[in-house]
C-alpha cells in the first residue's frame, strides 16, 4: 500500500514567485523567508516521494462565483497554471495521476467528503509556489501531483475541524492505494494576514506561534476554533490555515516534527514553514 | 447573534449577501485574468464596465479607485486585486489605501508586527 512520508505546509505569497523569477533570494528582504527552504528540501532529497497531495485554495484562477465548490479534487493528467491577472510568472505544468486521483475521490466520497471532482482545473499561485520553492531549480518536477482546493473566498467556508476530518478521510484514503509509492501531503497558506477592509494589515505573531506549537502534536486544540474565530485572530486571508489543518489530518496521530520557521514579513503576511514526518 | 454572522472591527466577510450584491463586479474582475480583458479595460473603461452591468455604486467605487466603496459594494479582495494590478498596484499599496496611511508606513507597521 501507498505510504505517507509526512506533510510540509508553507505560506504561498504570489511575490515569492516573482522573487524567484528575478533570483532575489539573498536579499535582505527575501532572505529570512528562502533561508528556511534548505532544510525542507534535504528532508524531501532523504524521502523522495512519488506523488504530492497539494492542499491549497484558488484565489479566482480555476473557480469563480458562479459554481463555486467547498472542496474540489483533480483528476487530471496535467494541471497548469495561467495569467492570474497582476504579473506573476507563469509556471510550468505539473504532471497529474489519474489513477490516484480516482482512488482519492472515491474513497473520499465513500468517507461522505462529497467532493467536486474536476478533469480540467488551473492551479494557482496557491499550489505552485509551495512546489517551486520545495522543488526548486526548474526542470522536471520529480513528483507527480494531486490538487485538493478549498474554499476560502465566499463565506460559510468549512470549518477547521472540517478541513481536519477531511486530511484524515484523505489520509486513509492514500493508505488503501494499492502501490508502494510514497506520497507527500502538503497545505499552503497563511500565516496571519489580512488584506481587506480597514484592518488590513493585520499580523498576529502571538496566534501564529501558538498555532506552530500546536499543529505536530495537538492540533485539537486548532480545531476547536471556528472559521469566524481564526478571521479574528489571524487575519481575514490567514484563515487559511485551514489548509494546513487538512495536511495534519492527513498525517496520522503521530509525527516528528523535523522543522519549522516563522517570519514577519512578506508582503503582508507572517510567514510560516513547517515539515513533519509521519511516525 | 449566531456563530455564523458576527461583527469582527475592520473586517469584511464575504459571504452569500455580499457575493449575490457583488456579483457584477467581481466577474468583471475575473475577466481581467486575461490579457485581452485588460487591455480592453485600459482602452474603454466606460464601455467594459457597463458590458458587465456594474451597479451606480460599483461603477463609481471603480471610477474612483476606493476599494473600501468597493468592497462596501460586494467587491471580494482576490477579485479585486485583479482589477488593482492593471494600475500596478499591490496588495500593500491598496492596503495602505483602506487604512489611511502612506505606503512606507503601511510597510514600516507590517515590519513592527514582527518585532
Amino acid at each position: 500500500m501507498a505510504r505517507i512520508v509526512g506533510g510540509l505546509a508553507t505560506s504561498h505569497i504570489p511575490s515569492i514567485g516573482v522573487a524567484i523569477a528575478k533570483g532575489l533570494q539573498q536579499e535582505p528582504y527575501w532572505r529570512p523567508f528562502f533561508d528556511g527552504f534548505p532544510p525542507a528540501r534535504a528532508w524531501l532529497e532523504r524521502q523522495k516521494p512519488d506523488l504530492a497531495v497539494v492542499i491549497y485554495n484558488d484565489h479566482g484562477l480555476n473557480f469563480f462565483l458562479d459554481k463555486l465548490p467547498t472542496f474540489a479534487v483533480g483528476a487530471a493528467a496535467e494541471y497548469r497554471h495561467a495569467d492570474e491577472g497582476w504579473g506573476l510568472p507563469i509556471s510550468r505544468p505539473f504532471a497529474g495521476d489519474t489513477d490516484f486521483s480516482w482512488h482519492v475521490i472515491e474513497n473520499l466520497v465513500a468517507d461522505e467528503f462529497d467532493v467536486t471532482t474536476c478533469q480540467e482545473m488551473l492551479v494557482d499561485h496557491a499550489f505552485t509556489i509551495p512546489m517551486s520553492l520545495f522543488w526548486p531549480g526548474g526542470g522536471a518536477w520529480p513528483v507527480r501531483t494531486l490538487p485538493i482546493a478549498v474554499n476560502t473566498v465566499q463565506h460559510p467556508l468549512p470549518s477547521p475541524e472540517r478541513c481536519f476530518k477531511l486530511g484524515q478521510a484523505l489520509g486513509r484514503a492514500i493508505r488503501s492505494y494499492d502501490s508502494d509509492e510514497k506520497v507527500v501531503v502538503i497545505g499552503t497558506g497563511g500565516l496571519s494576514h489580512q488584506l481587506d477592509g480597514p484592518r488590513a494589515g493585520f499580523i498576529n505573531k502571538e496566534f501564529d506561534l501558538m498555532c506552530l506549537g500546536a499543529l505536530p502534536h495537538e492540533p485539537e486544540l486548532l480545531t476547536d476554533y471556528s472559521t469566524l474565530d481564526l478571521v479574528e485572530l489571524a487575519g481575514a486571508q490567514g484563515v487559511e490555515l485551514i489548509n494546513w489543518l487538512a495536511m495534519r489530518g492527513a498525517l496520522g496521530a503521530d509525527v516528528y516534527e523535523i522543522h519549522r520557521n516563522y517570519h514577519i514579513p512578506i508582503s503582508n503576511t507572517a510567514t510560516g514553514l513547517m515539515v513533519l514526518e509521519s511516525a | 447573534m449566531n456563530r455564523h454572522h458576527r461583527e469582527i472591527p475592520g473586517t469584511p466577510i464575504f459571504d452569500g449577501a455580499a457575493a449575490a450584491k457583488g456579483y457584477a463586479l467581481n466577474r468583471m474582475c475575473f475577466s481581467f485574468n486575461g490579457a485581452d480583458n485588460r487591455a480592453a479595460f485600459l482602452a474603454d473603461e466606460d464601455a467594459y464596465c457597463a458590458k458587465f452591468g456594474l451597479s451606480p455604486e460599483q461603477r463609481d467605487a471603480v471610477r474612483r479607485r476606493d476599494v473600501l466603496a468597493m468592497i462596501a459594494s460586494g467587491g471580494n479582495i482576490y477579485y479585486l486585486a485583479k482589477l488593482a494590478g492593471i494600475f500596478g498596484l499591490g496588495v500593500q499599496d491598496i492596503g495602505a489605501q483602506q487604512t489611511g496611511m502612506s505606503v512606507a508606513a503601511f510597510k514600516a507597521k507590517l515590519v513592527a508586527a514582527g518585532a
